[in-house]
């Protein structure tokens, strides 16, 4: 997926102003946050729950290695093969060598993040192979173009119902619909064909599964099932963080990831993939690849980071974000948007290629308060911040005006003076509206807000008036 | 009981009134306030922009000034929020200076934390009349969980009528320098904020810290509305709305 984190501000700012966009992001706080508060409500003690999750997440982080290790037995004892990635083009390499072993023309996909981490679509073109996403909202994006998506869950939240009625209509030739249940069925009767004739089925994993050597996604279209069962091969793409020890621990995590995501508390569809077909059974693929790609993650491990490798994938950071809920995903510029974006981005691509992103928030820590896992968001973005500062990553301005104000805040009867001026200045900006329209030297304030112009005196030189 | 104000450099410079009605407010509860001279800033701007060093030192600094008080209190849930919450993160590799911030921390509080859960306020001297709305700002309600104490001292006000807004508890955009470096942003949320707070038909817009209510009052006089009063709480709970 091509880089373009370092656009943040202009593509955040032009998003402010884009009706159609704000339309569909307004849903979010519908579907996704009422829904999420409701199903909280009504599970009962949440908070019970999101420290077991996040304990099952750190007991499978602290022995990564060998939680990772006993799942390829477990796999590899039931008949999967189990590849290691440990980049992204090397998890592409894997599974185009997959494809082109056995002679495969079409891959079905269902919705994947790694992949799209990966750029495994684009691999898979190059390669002469026809990659068909079926999830319906990625199907979307991918006949637009092969548009990104703006939401790891909700991968076409930025368009409406009428922008779908017109790409369909577009690209399938057909009559103009807008009835969502009727797009959908278009859909459908266009995707059904594609899943029977697919060579390959493609999945990604929510959990990896130590003790069975399963993987595991969750669905709510079903077209997770058709991928992974009717063609011949299934290959499962995902990252190494992703296992946790045992059945057991999925299900506490399950209970988490759906309520976090959408408000349900359970998905339609639950599936489990433990080796491929058997003997005895009537269906499945003939050969289960599972593809554990690294791409960074590893590094994350050891570092000030680690917390963030807890994330289950739920997007409730995202959604509970005020600035996501503003400026949408593709502002962000990569593959993870919103909160947990400003962490993993600039973790994989390098800080220096995301800079904005760890800056893009208020703070407001209304994403770590949602987290099904507690991370802490907030503060693994200001750890970033403080990388950034180490490392000259900031605008000499903000350094420059950060030294001088740290210096002078040491000094407190150079900052007496300093503030008796600076409010003074102020005042007189004010005049007698009292209101500063235009702040020097701080645009990004005035350009849309007033500034309320203080009294003109401190409060530290009125005090020691007031009190001689 | 020894109570130093926190003053906070915003209420500092730009609304002095606000320190003055935390003073009365802390008097009307029985305390003697004493205001250290020489305090300047809590150090979160540095801490939030990634300059820990100096975030560091305002700490030390902030340690040095309080340390001698039975509490500390700040009419900010930011700033509390700051002491409480971070100033025990940055001085982990420090054991004898962290024994001392844990200290300090557990004896600093956001004004209307402190109170209604320390001094037990059943009286207050304010007599604001009219109809309110409160912002919950988020290093309050997050932070230290300050929601249901500012409203249990405006209940203590019998003129005062609350109407609670759609998303009281949602950012309003400010962020501290997030409110330069992502304007466009920034003003996006104020102006939420504002659209929600004017829906209910408030005389006036209250809050418990000047870091948000700036950036509201802002949005709200760019938008042509000089009318709704944008106030703290300590303002309205002393009687000191001007100034």
């Amino acid at each position: 997926m091509e880089l373009r984190s370092n656009e943040f501000k202009a593509r955040a700012a032009a998003n402010l102003g884009n009706e159609k966009l704000q339309k569909g992001l307004g849903l979010i706080k519908v579907k996704a946050v009422v829904n999420r508060a409701n199903a909280v409500a009504e599970f009962g003690d949440f908070e019970t729950l999101r420290e077991a999750g996040k304990e099952i997440r750190n007991r499978a982080l602290a022995d990564l290695d060998l939680y990772l290790e006993r799942f390829e037995r477990e796999a590899t004892a039931r008949g999967a093969v189990v590849h290691w990635a440990e980049n992204a083009s090397e998890a592409c390499r894997i599974v185009v060598d997959i494809a082109k072993q056995n002679g495969v023309k079409t891959a079905a996909k269902s919705k994947s993040m790694v992949s799209e981490e990966v750029g495994l679509n684009d691999a898979l073109i190059e390669a002469g192979i026809e990659p068909i996403e079926t999830d319906l909202g990625e199907y979307i994006l991918q006949i637009n173009d092969a548009e990104p998506p703006s939401h790891i869950v909700m991968p076409v939240i930025h368009k409406t119902a009428e922008d779908v009625a017109d790409l369909f209509h577009a690209k399938h030739g057909t009559p103009r619909k807008t009835d969502p249940a009727a797009l959908t069925r278009e859909a459908r009767e266009i995707l059904r064909p594609k899943f029977l004739s697919a060579d390959m089925g493609v999945s990604g994993a929510n959990f990896l599964i130590a003790e069975t050597g399963s993987t595991l996604i969750v669905t709510n279209e079903g077209n997770g099932r058709l991928c992974t069962t009717l063609p011949r091969l299934h290959v499962a793409i995902t990252g190494i963080e992703k296992v946790v020890a045992t059945l057991e621990d999925v299900s506490t995590l399950l209970r988490l990831l759906p309520r976090s995501a959408t408000g349900q508390a359970i998905t339609n569809y639950v599936s489990l993939h433990t080796g491929p077909k058997r003997l005895e059974e009537t269906d499945g693929p003939q050969q289960f690849h599972i593809v554990l790609v690294d791409n960074g993650r590893s590094k994350l491990l050891a570092g000030e980071m680690r917390e963030m490798l807890r994330c289950i994938r739920c997007g409730a950071c995202m959604n509970h974000c005020p600035v996501y809920q503003a400026v949408g995903g593709h502002a962000y510029g990569w593959v993870y948007p919103g909160p947990m974006g400003n962490i993993l981005t600039p973790s994989y691509v390098g800080l220096e290629n995301a800079v904005a992103l760890p800056n893009a928030a208020t703070m407001c820590n209304q994403c770590g308060v949602v987290c099904p896992v507690k991370i802490p968001l907030p503060d693994l973005m200001r750890k970033l911040r403080e990388e950034q500062m180490v490392r000259g990553l900031k605008p000499w301005t903000e350094r420059a005006g950060l030294a001088l104000w740290g210096w002078a805040a040491q000094r407190p009867a150079l900052y007496a003076l300093g503030t008796r001026i600076a409010v003074r200045f102020m005042k007189w900006l004010g005049g007698s509206e009292k209101l500063i329209h235009r702040l020097p030297l701080a645009s990004g304030w005035s350009d849309g807000r007033d500034f309320p112009a203080p009294a003109g005196r401190t409060f530290r030189e009125l005090y020691k008036e007031r009190r001689t | 009981m020894r109570v130093a104000l926190f003053v906070t450099c915003l209420a500092d410079l730009m609304k002095p009134g606000v320190a003055f009605a935390a003073i009365r407010l802390l008097e009307h509860g029985g305390c003697t306030v004493e205001v250290p001279q020489a305090q300047t800033c809590c150090g979160q701007p540095a801490y939030n922009s990634g300059d820990r060093a100096t975030a560091i030192a305002l700490a030390r600094k902030v340690l040095d000034e309080f340390e001698g008080f039975d509490y500390v209190v700040a009419p900010s849930g930011s700033c509390g929020g700051m002491v409480r919450a971070h100033y025990p993160e940055l001085f982990r590799d420090d054991p004898a200076t962290l024994k001392r911030i844990e200290g300090l921390a557990s004896r600093t509080y956001e004004l209307t934390d402190f109170l209604v859960n320390v001094l037990k306020l059943e009286s207050v001297p304010g007599d604001f009349k009219g109809t309110v709305t409160y912002h919950d700002s988020c290093s309050g309600l997050r932070e230290l969980n300050v929601k249901a104490q500012p409203r249990a001292l405006l209940a203590l006000l019998p003129g005062v009528t609350l109407t609670e807004m759609n998303e009281a508890e949602t950012c309003c955009g400010f962020g501290g320098t997030f409110s330069l470096k992502f304007g466009e942003v920034s003003t996006q949320l104020a102006d939420n904020k504002c659209g929600h707070a004017c829906a209910t038909g408030a005389d006036a817009i209250v809050g418990g810290d000047l870091g948000c209510l700036l950036n509201i009052e802002g949005r709200l006089r760019r938008r042509g509305d000089l009318k709704s009063q944008v106030l703290h709480i300590a303002e309205v709970l002393a009687g000191e709305t001007e100034g």
